[in-house]
């Protein structure tokens, strides 16, 4: 197993408390050990790794801020982030599935479930028994969720449920969805169980990227939900977005992952490679390339910890992830292109992590809110006006 | 049962030294420490045993050092032991100097199984478990590939040059864990955040002599680098001929 040591140019480690540091490390030598050696193979055959969900559970990856009592590891959001971040530096869908079943199925049930709900639920996500997706996103509202047109009709001991999601992460593998349709108008989550008469969840193929991740739709003829699978708490679509808020906030960090596995692949090969009797590394254009990725990797982890004890203190805002997350994603995407072309012709196989990550980041920038959603977001809290609605 | 696991907190492998200012001891500076990869067999294997006995037996990991050695013992409180000892002596002991500590301890825990690594990679004396028992009157079985106890019993085998030897012996015993006898668990998150709440005993560690003592540290001479003396097979008999007289190796 090749030891990754990660890139820490200010010595922001010493800003991390003895476990954060601690889980950094297991993360990171879990990724070493299970997920580098087998993932070029997964992305080839757009195969997601299954077989790693039981190993992650043990280590305890799955919800880990949540309580104890629901078998949950109750992490600080600090070194939830620094998971989300070793798992991104093997690739982005296996954060993917991580952040999908924390942060979009464990989350929302924690936080708007009833407990009944959670005690059935939450212990079997945290162990890996039961697999869960989010379906928010339809075929004809993404950056503008608040149009969405699943709709639930109450009857006799439950809803009746009509409609269809697309691009969800986890969908065809989920044992159990968290759905958001309206009901009189008001939008609100559903727990849609696999096997339930009327759901069905084809995976969605010919993706260039995320391809070790699985993305399906879900489709809805008229499924019967029993009562007990309504969300009490949800009150709205501000709900859905409170959920997007936590995983944007992962991916923040995720990406860091991925710009640090793209920034040692580069560094290493740019070391190694000779043309006109040097190392590439030793020509201005090349060091040029290295010290923005640097400088960015840095710039990102300084942005990270603060998001990280800001919310840790209760103090963090929306608009603060939505920065970080925009920010971030854009600068992963810059380091996998740079990166890509240092490695010249070898850039593109996937004999080095590059090309992946490159695509891989093409997803992460879109989802969660894309690129150009978060610029509105910040834009308004910045000036007050509006640009989307 | 009580059962002990000693562990030693040792340079990264993956990092490069440098010697220290006073020529005798490594500069710490900018050296990531790790738990001697060793004694993460011996951790597992420890770990196991208690598992297969259930009831209340106890894992205790000791270590000698200095409080930097505490990152250690939280790492292997983390996958799963019970208690954790720090014998504290700022000075540096050699192997002998460290057993004495150790043996000293562990008799008053009453440890009746102990676990050493084979070899810590820092050193590499590959002696301080033999030297641990032979001080404590136990059995010692070194380089353990396979262990297994059955009440007193202990089968265990241990690589040899071109393969394998079995050895039966009984408690109390120390066994040194080799590569190879078991995979190490990771410290669960779970395991980490339990570590936070069990406490590492801190003590001095027993007085014990030193039988030798390092004069002074070098680093090997950089290598010389490769020639190439030819792509195709025209290169060959000159490839042979220094082989012959330069390497001396055919
Ligand atoms: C691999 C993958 C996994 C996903 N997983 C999930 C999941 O698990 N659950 C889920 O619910 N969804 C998921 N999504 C969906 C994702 O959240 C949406 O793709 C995203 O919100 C964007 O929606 P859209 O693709 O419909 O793009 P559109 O909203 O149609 O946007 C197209 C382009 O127009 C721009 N645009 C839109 N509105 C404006 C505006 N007002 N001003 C300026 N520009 C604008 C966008 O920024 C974008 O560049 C996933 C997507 C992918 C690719």
């Amino acid at each position: 197993m090749n030891k990754f040591s990660g890139l820490d140019y200010f010595d922001i480690t010493s800003l991390l408390s003895e476990d954060e540091i601690m889980i950094r490390n297991t993360v990171r030598d879990f990724v070493s050990a299970e997920v580098i050696p087998i993932i070029e193979e997964h992305n080839r055959l757009s195969k997601f790794p299954i077989q790693l969900v039981p190993k992650m559970a043990e280590l305890g990856i799955l919800g880990p801020t949540l309580p104890a009592k629901y078998d949950c590891a109750e992490l600080n959001n600090v070194a939830y982030g620094l998971i989300m971040q070793e798992l991104e530096r093997g690739d982005s869908g296996i954060r993917s599935f991580a952040s999908v079943q924390s942060a979009l199925v464990m989350y929302p049930i924690f936080t708007f479930g009833s407990e009944e709900q959670k005690q059935r639920w939450l212990p079997q996500l945290a162990k890996g028994e039961k697999i869960g997706c989010f379906g928010l996103t339809e075929p004809d509202y993404g950056s503008n969720p608040g149009g969405l047109i699943t709709k639930a009709e109450k009857v006799d001991g439950g809803y009746i449920l009509n409609g269809a999601k697309m691009w969800i992460t986890n969908g065809t593998i989920a044992d159990i969805a968290v759905v958001w349709a309206r009901l009189d108008g008001i939008v609100k989550g559903f727990l849609v169980e696999k096997g339930m008469k009327g759901f069905s969840a084809p995976e969605m193929r010919g993706k260039h990227s995320l391809k070790a991740s699985v993305t399906s739709e879900l489709l809805f003829d008229n499924v019967f939900l029993p009562d007990e699978n309504l969300l009490p708490k949800t009150v709205g679509l501000k709900n859905a977005l409170m959920c997007l808020n936590q995983a944007r906030y992962g991916i923040a960090w995720g990406v860091v992952g991925s710009m640090m596995a793209c920034y040692d692949s580069a560094l290493t090969y740019a070391k190694s490679r000779i043309q006109f009797s040097k190392p590439i590394a030793s020509y201005q254009l090349t060091q040029d390339k290295l010290v923005y990725m640097v400088t960015e990797i840095t710039k990102a982890q300084l942005l990270n910890l603060q998001l990280g004890r800001l919310k840790d203190k209760g103090l963090l805002k929306f608009t603060q992830v939505s920065l970080a997350k925009r920010n971030n994603c854009e600068k992963a995407l810059d380091i996998a292109r740079i990166s890509r072309q240092i490695l010249g012709a070898n850039g593109i196989l996937d004999e080095y992590p590059v090309m992946r990550h490159a695509a891989n980041l093409e997803s992460v920038i879109t989802y969660e809110g894309t690129h150009e959603m978060h610029t509105l977001i910040v834009g308004e809290d910045i000036t007050g006006y509006s640009a989307f609605d | 049962m009580k059962i002990a696991v000693c562990v030693s907190h040792v340079p990264d492998t993956a990092t490069r030294v440098k010697i220290g200012a006073d020529r005798k001891s490594i500069d710490p500076n900018g050296v990531t420490f790790i738990i001697n990869p060793y004694d993460e067999y011996a951790v597992e294997e420890a770990l196991k045993t208690k598992e297969k006995l259930g009831g209340d037996s106890l894992v205790y990991v000791i270590s000698v050092g200095t409080d930097a050695n505490k990152e250690t013992l939280r790492k292997a409180l983390a996958m799963g032991a019970d208690e954790a000892i720090l014998l504290k002596d700022d000075n540096p002991r050699d192997s002998f100097g460290i057993a004495g500590a150790l043996a000293d301890e562990i008799k008053s825990l009453g440890c009746e199984l102990v676990f050493f690594g084979k070899q810590s990679v820092d050193y590499d004396d590959s002696i301080v478990g033999q030297i641990t028992a032979e001080m404590l009157n136990y059995n010692c079985v070194h380089i353990v590939v396979d262990f297994k106890l059955d009440g007193n019993k202990i089968t265990a085998e241990r690589e040899i040059e071109g393969g394998r030897e079995v050895i039966e012996t009984e408690l109390p015993a120390i066994i040194t864990a080799q590569k190879g006898l078991n995979e190490p668990r990771y410290a669960s998150l779970k395991g980490i955040m339990a570590a936070k709440k069990k406490v590492i005993t801190e003590k001095p560690a027993a007085a014990s002599t030193n039988f030798s003592e390092v004069i002074e540290m070098n680093l090997p001479a950089p290598k010389k680098p490769g020639r190439i003396i030819g792509t195709d097979s025209s290169a060959v008999p000159e490839l042979v001929k220094l082989l012959r007289e330069e390497a001396k190796v055919i």
